[in-house]
């Protein structure tokens, strides 16, 4: 065990994976000598070579398609999207391309080898392009796999299985933990389950559901409700696509009650298949209706951040409401 | 780095870069000899009879399963016609475990490396031998034992992967490149420069091949670019580029293995511009006739690249009148009687709508496809394709 920031977690399981595998690339704008902008693939190139961890032109589409061809070849490509703000131009060679490349070959073919990572997420004060959740437009779209780990020893072993998972996989990294979280992490290699969700802490009254940088704002939540004796289950889905809908369905049909949250706004955002498949699976267990609380359906403000954020008042708020429903 | 090796001057000097004309390079005349000054290339008989046999195949594929489209037989159908030569010469120049990552008209490269007649039918007709499984339109191919990428609707989007699936070619080491089909207007889209950036810059052995035919569509490639051609392009990249006869099988041929072996032994990207003329429509939901004249087609018929090769043959001596007559005519029968056991054919498998959309069927999934089952015994008179399927227990 070492004591590791999320950036030095993600760091060593890159390292673990190129030294475990000489198929396994890193690249990206700034990814090379540099070791990246938020330092996530330091001293790579140092130890694995120009070859292997490498600089890309500044081109998202290119850096993606690119990364298609190499995983198709057979190569384990780790593609790096400096913001998930700048996925977008790359959209096109995931969705109609990384997703469907198995199922329109019947299998001849398949980029099973990719994984696209990417630091997610506000609360840095980083206004409309250094702050979007983008996970809900991917989570539409069968083929791919869509992670987001909470912590270091979470992102570590997560992110190992994203990149030997058969299936393309987008990890999402959020960047406002990538210092402020720090943990025990494992320094041999280990995998953590994709497709799985986690339950943090059992409880009996409510179920509270969330991802990524949002189970620490959950968690403080929690403890506020806990104050007034509200006993909360908080599950941590940490797959979004495929999602672990038996563990949220078992935890809800218990509890009686849920709470979705995330950052990204509210219409179309990742909460609303959630809130219709447990409606649809326990229907005649929901004691209230199922609660979401999102970031608003605007674009990312700067200045107003902390009133857009779904922070830990507005869990709790809704946590309450729910109960006393 | 901004400025590596610019000159200075004093006064503001433009260009628009029209002194660097890019020449055409030709071999072979339409009357099937040389032209004056140009060597014969190094084409034995075995291979320009391989090359040959595949444009006239491809040709008789096309004409057939078009009349097919239109009896009502086959959704959707794409010719080659007129680029064959382009397709099929640029593919014979290349070692058959190189990767070829086309967009659609390159039926031709298929069929000079072996794809069978029964496998272009498989797939045609989407049943249940198809390598697809049924999943895409028609023509739409891909076959992993000859080194051809499945083709996808999406245009240009292979071409950076094509860059990135050379550089996986380039580390393992083995002598092989990749070569990349489009057409003009594709070269349009933003992936054809990430592409070739991104080659240029990490050296990889990727062959970029635009079948400049003059058509995107309806739109003339005067209003796809204002350069002259997508050949100039290469120069802002600093990759090596040549603009070839797309017509003229052996030009097609020398130019192209000479660009392999730049990529191959120096890591070179190289840009080839093949220079020919769409003679079909788009596709078969096409209709030229309301966006170019008959009299521009004829004159581009005149200039057909297979009646050219099969000039230079007679000429050599390699091929006669009536090996011509039984060619066509044991190709037109294999192909009819091709497509008539292709088209009974069963669909695929109903299950294979759910299977590789991952590596494993998910259980949300699986759960879909129960439900499925259950309703298409509900009403098996509605899913003819599948009721006899879906019998059994879920």
């Amino acid at each position: 065990m070492a004591k590791m920031n999320m950036l030095q977690a993600i760091n060593n399981a890159l390292d673990t994976a190129m030294a475990a595998d000489e198929r396994v690339l890193c690249f990206g704008e700034d990814v090379g000598g540099f070791g990246g902008v938020f330092r996530a693939t330091s001293h790579l190139q140092q130890k694995y070579g120009k070859t292997r961890c490498f600089n890309t032109p500044l081109v998202e589409q290119g850096i993606i398609g690119f990364a298609n061809g190499l995983a198709a070849q057979g190569s384990i490509p780790v593609a790096e999207i400096q913001f998930a703000d700048y996925i977008f131009p790359a959209f096109d060679q995931i969705v109609n391309e990384s997703a469907k490349f198995r199922y329109r070959s019947g299998n001849l073919f398949n980029v099973g080898g990719l994984t696209i990572r990417a630091p997610y997420g506000g609360g840095i004060s980083g206004g409309h392009y250094h702050s979007q959740s983008p996970e809900a437009y991917f989570a539409h779209t069968p083929g791919l796999k869509v992670v987001v780990p909470r912590n270091p020893h979470q992102a570590k072993g997560l992110l190992l299985g994203a990149i030997r998972d058969p299936n393309p996989v987008l990890f999402f990294e959020p960047k406002r933990l990538y210092r402020a979280s720090t943990g025990d992490v494992p320094e041999s290699d280990y995998e953590l389950p994709l497709g799985e969700a986690e339950i943090i802490k059992e409880g009996d009254d409510i179920t509270v559901l969330g991802w990524g940088a949002q189970m620490e704002v959950i968690e403080r939540a929690v403890e506020l409700a806990e104050k007034e004796s509200i006993s909360c289950e908080v599950i941590d889905l940490r797959t979004i696509l495929p999602w672990d809908a038996q563990t949220v369905i078992d935890s809800v049909l218990k509890t009686g009650r849920l709470v979705v949250t995330h950052e990204a706004p509210l219409t179309g955002g990742f909460a609303g298949e959630i809130a219709a498949t447990i409606q649809d699976r326990c229907f005649l267990y929901l004691e209230s209706p199922i609660a979401r609380v999102t970031g608003l359906d605007t674009p990312f403000p700067l200045t107003l951040e902390k009133e857009y954020l779904p922070d830990h008042l507005k869990i709790f708020e809704a946590i309450k409401a729910n109960i006393e429903f | 780095m901004t400025t590596t090796r610019s000159e200075v001057v004093y006064t503001p000097t433009f260009t628009d870069g029209d002194e660097f004309r890019l020449p055409t390079f030709k071999l072979l005349q339409q009357d099937g000899t040389l032209y004056d000054g140009a060597e014969t290339p190094d084409l034995d008989r075995d291979k320009a009879l391989r090359i040959y046999r595949a444009m006239v195949f491809t040709r008789v594929l096309d004409e057939r399963m078009l009349a097919a489209q239109r009896q009502g037989r086959l959704s959707f159908y794409m010719q080659c016609t007129g680029e064959e030569a382009a397709v099929i010469g640029s593919t014979a120049a290349l070692d058959d475990a190189d990767m070829i990552m086309a967009q659609y008209r390159e039926q031709g490269a298929l069929a000079y490396r072996g794809f069978t007649t029964d496998e272009f039918m498989n797939q045609l007709f989407g049943n249940e031998q198809d390598y697809g499984k049924g999943r895409q339109m028609p023509i739409h191919y891909g076959s992993a034992k000859l080194h051809y990428m499945t083709i996808s609707s999406p245009l240009a989007t292979q071409i950076p992967q094509a860059t990135g699936y050379a550089y996986g070619q380039k580390l393992a080491g083995k002598g092989h490149c990749t070569i990349t089909y489009f057409g003009e207007g594709a070269a349009s889209e933003g992936d054809f420069h990430a592409a070739l950036n991104m080659a240029a810059v990490h050296k990889v052995p990727v062959i970029f091949f635009c079948r400049n035919n003059g058509y995107a569509i309806s739109t003339p490639a005067i209003e796809q670019f204002a350069a002259d051609g997508v050949a100039p392009r290469a120069f802002g990249y600093k990759m090596q580029v040549i603009r070839v006869d797309g017509n003229d099988i052996l030009a097609v041929h020398e130019a192209t293995k000479a660009a392999r072996r730049m990529a191959v032994e120096d890591n070179c990207p190289v840009l080839i511009e093949a220079m020919t003329y769409r003679l079909a429509a788009h596709s078969s939901s096409d209709d030229p006739s309301g966006y170019r004249s008959k009299k521009e087609e004829e004159a581009w018929r005149e200039k057909d690249p297979i009646l050219r090769m099969q000039r230079w043959l007679l000429d050599r001596q390699w091929w006669n009148e009536d090996d011509e007559k039984a060619l066509q005519e044991s190709l037109r029968r294999e192909v009819l009687e091709t497509m008539k056991r292709a088209e009974k054919r069963p669909p695929p498998a109903l299950e294979t709508l759910v299977s590789d959309v991952y590596d494993e069927v998910t259980p949300a999934l699986a759960e879909q496809f129960e439900h499925l089952k259950m309703h298409i015994r509900k009403y098996p008179e509605a899913y003819p394709k599948s009721a006899g399927q879906a019998k059994g227990g879920a």
